[in-house]
């Protein structure tokens, strides 16, 4: 148990969690506390150990699959062994014991060597979806692997085809239109009950998807072992995802991480006005107060120091080429513009436009996103970047209202097609704000490269900052501190 | 000595309580009691930290002490002060006896001995804990609230289990309590107080322990209403708000279902009372939309 720890501890590291020795000693204690039978337990034991943060969380689990999966079980679908191991949602219960009621013609031919035919596989799906019974869902997500992902021995992938390829077989969805129609031909449903009933199935696909994915997984760990799958299938944490690269669901997981930092960026820029907790001595409080203690100065008064409102101007370039940066600087931009009463956000390609009360409409990030993308005016000439004439307009427009109390956070990778920089208006924004910062989402080594004027506008910011991922969105944040 | 016997008998123990809990919470206690070490829970609001840690103390007849955190806690409101106002009095009571024309002169010594002792010490959360005889829950609550400073000095408490006053020696715990800081996230807490705790993250509960929450804190509730009332929350918090709604909204809703007399909920009783689960117009809005509104 313990070298397989220490091998699952290297695989973590690997994935960059920062696991210290310390917290490696704490999982071998905590190992012998829980039951070694109960892998359930076992998990949460190394998961309250090992991991210190909720965007760890899942790269955690794919981990823990990997090196504690269920090796006990059988790897065909009809074999019905089951090792001690194996107690995980009651699969091995379902496929080991005598048919589940209504599986009735199923199971003879789940006992048989080719597995269930394509029909029967679709029924069973079918059955498992429509009763929810999540050994049956288990079950034929086993078949479903025998019969579609078409696993080849010794390949070193990670299984994200063979997932792909029994999903596409499966068509979930499909099915789901199927199970909703059924389910509307068995009764008059009204359009609460319709939604209700349509987020249960989604909910149930959902699990039956990650039951399939399990089940690849664990069939490739008996195939390649432990370590080497892990190495397959290893992704970044979340906060080291490159925004510009990001999948969909890399940008999902992105946009919730979001909210929580924008918090915090609320917290840092608010309280760093707070941070001198005590005004100038108030004298005559103190010595007001100290009547109450026979003229003795005890407690010495201060005034309170009147905490301005932070005042944010937020001014993102939106064009091309830094579009998924851009969707990403959207949802930041509504996310701070959530936590702060003060914020002022602009967005530009050659043209600029003020866009704050497109935010504050907005009810999520995605209304504000498309909005903006649709409404706001930002082209002047022909939708190329022109950051010297976006500034020159803002300042024009707007540059009176830019006070000592705001800080301006610019964001783009100021690559600007040839034209003049306008770096002059940074200059005059540097000596009117309190801060002004710079966000680039480009890596630091392309800086200057080519059309990008990064280093002109550089001279005139507190901080330029490369700002790919969210770990350094977060390192940013932290520096405001 | 150990709290508790076995994980399920935390599940079960906590459940007696009212506390519903799932296998990662029930372990992580149970893991919190065998390794005597602090349990860092985080997560959104509303979804029963700071509940998780009282119904600890319940659960094993413990005293629980609460130390709230907010910007600016310090030492002297987390783990002692001295009575300076008490001290001072009492050292002007000496002066006064003196002009009164007591006899000898004061002596500095035993009236600063006297005045740094025990009665003029007020205790606070962090010391009383260490300090107890008797079984105690420590609560930190809301800790990324605090300074880096009360931070460290929070790690430093509970490393050593031990506080050092210099007028009065070192206290020892007799005992290790059970320690729960709370964190909602608002700030990364120091790599070291992290090491030092057991991690538990408590999301939104799934749609069973939801269901499960509301008819042990709603006790009139029908099982049917119960169903209703968490399936509808989970579909909620499946669309983008700008709040979506906790745990504690979830219960606020039950209850004035059940007050209201309500036995199913159709779209017309949903709209009137789903202020009660949304906190911001936009988003009641957006939900009577999604949910109540027809379909294509
Ligand atoms: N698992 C649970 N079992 C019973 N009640 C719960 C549970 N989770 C949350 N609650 C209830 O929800 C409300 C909010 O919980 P609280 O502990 O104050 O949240 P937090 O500290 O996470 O903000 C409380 O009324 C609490 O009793
Ligand atoms: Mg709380």
């Amino acid at each position: 148990m313990l070298e397989l720890l220490s091998g699952f501890v290297a695989e973590l590291r690997a994935a960059g969690l920062p696991v210290s020795l310390t917290e490696h000693l704490d999982a071998a204690t905590a190992v012998h506390h829980v039951p070694l039978e109960d892998r359930e337990a076992l998990k949460y034991a190394l998961g309250a150990t090992l991991v210190k943060s909720s965007s760890h969380w899942r790269a955690f689990e794919t981990a823990f699959e990997i090196y504690f999966s269920p090796r006990g079980a059988a790897t065909g679908a009809g074999a019905g062994g089951s090792g001690p191991g194996d107690a995980t949602e009651g699969e091995a219960g379902a496929e080991g014991q005598p048919a589940p009621p209504g599986a009735g013609s199923l199971s003879g031919a789940g006992g048989s060597a080719e597995g269930l035919s394509a029909e029967e596989l679709a029924q069973l799906l079918y059955r498992a979806l429509r009763s929810g019974d999540r050994g049956l869902g288990g079950l034929a997500a086993r078949h479903a692997v025998d019969r579609y992902a078409g696993i080849e021995p010794g390949r070193p992938v990670g299984g994200t085809y063979y997932l792909y390829r029994t999903l596409r077989h499966l068509d979930l969805d499909a099915l789901l239109e199927r199970l909703l129609a059924d389910e509307r031909a068995a009764g008059e449903l009204t359009d609460l009950e319709d939604r209700l009933v349509a987020d249960e199935y989604r909910a149930r696909i959902d699990a039956l998807r990650q039951a399939v994915e399990a089940e690849i997984r664990r069939r490739l760990v008996l195939d390649r072992g432990a370590e080497a799958l892990a190495r397959s299938v290893r992704k970044p944490l979340p906060e080291d995802v490159d925004v510009m690269h990001a999948t969909r669901d890399e940008l999902a997981a992105l946009h919730r991480a979001l909210r929580p930092l924008s918090r915090k960026l609320a917290v840092r820029l608010g309280r760093k006005r707070r941070h001198r907790r005590r005004g100038p001595l108030d004298f005559r409080a103190t010595v007001r107060h100290s009547l109450s203690t026979g003229g003795v100065p005890v407690e010495p008064r201060f005034r309170h120091p009147r905490p301005a409102k932070p005042e944010i101007f937020v001014v993102a370039d939106i064009s091309g080429s830094v579009a998924s940066f851009a969707r990403f600087t959207l949802h930041l931009v509504y996310a701070i513009s959530t936590q702060f009463s003060k914020v002022r956000s602009f967005v530009f390609v050659d043209g600029i436009d003020e866009v704050t009360q497109l935010f504050e409409q907005a009810e999520d990030p995605g209304e504000a996103v498309y909005r903006i993308t649709t409404e706001a005016d930002v082209v002047w000439v022909d939708g190329h970047s022109d950051y010297g004439h976006a500034l020159t307009e803002f300042d024009r427009r707007w540059g009176d209202e830019v006070t000592s109390r705001a800080t301006v956070l610019l964001l783009g990778d100021a690559r600007n097609n040839y034209h003049a920089s306008g770096a002059w208006v940074l200059d005059g924004l540097q000596r009117q704000a309190r801060h002004v910062y710079w966000l680039n989402p480009e890596p630091r080594q392309y800086w200057g490269s080519g059309d990008s004027i990064v280093d002109e506008y550089a001279v005139h910011c507190d901080a330029v900052v490369e700002c790919r991922t969210l770990r350094q969105l977060e390192g940013f944040v932290a520096t405001l501190a | 000595m150990s709290r508790f016997e076995t994980i399920p008998s935390v599940a079960q123990g906590l459940g007696d309580v009212g506390y519903v809990a799932d296998e990662g919470i029930a372990g992580v206690v149970f893991l919190a009691d065998r390794l005597e070490k602090p349990v860092l829970v985080e997560g959104p609001a509303g979804t029963g930290k700071t509940q998780l840690a009282k119904s600890v103390a319940e659960l094993t007849g413990s005293r629980l002490i609460r130390l709230q955190c907010y910007e600016g806690l310090d030492e002297s409101k987390a783990l002692y002060e001295w009575n300076y106002r008490k001290q001072l009095l009492r050292i002007q009571a000496e002066q006064v006896a003196e002009a009164g024309g007591a006899a000898a002169g004061t002596d500095w010594h035993a009236l600063e001995a006297d005045i740094f002792s025990e009665q003029f010490l007020l205790t606070r959360p962090l010391l009383e804990a260490i300090r107890a005889d008797e079984p105690v829950v420590l609560l930190v609550d809301e800790v990324d609230r605090v300074e880096l400073e009360t931070e460290a000095l929070l790690l430093e408490v509970l490393s050593e289990y031990q506080v050092s006053i210099p007028e009065l020696g070192t206290v020892r715990a007799t005992q290790v309590p059970m320690v729960f800081l709370t964190s909602n996230n608002t700030r990364e807490l120091s790599e070291a107080l992290k090491r030092r705790c057991l991690y538990l993250h408590l999301d939104y509960p799934t749609l069973e322990r939801e269901r499960e929450i509301v008819r042990a804190k709603v006790p009139d509730i029908t099982g049917e209403l119960a169903d209703q009332v968490a399936r509808i929350v989970r579909s909620l918090r499946s669309l983008e708000l700008r709040k979506a709604p906790s745990v504690s909204e979830t219960l606020d809703w039950a209850r004035t279902l059940v007050v209201l007399g309500v036995e199913s909920i159709d779209a017309a009783g949903a709209r009137d009372t789903l202020h009660v689960l949304l906190k911001y117009q936009s988003d009641i809005e957006r939900a009577a939309r999604e949910l109540l509104a027809a379909h294509a």
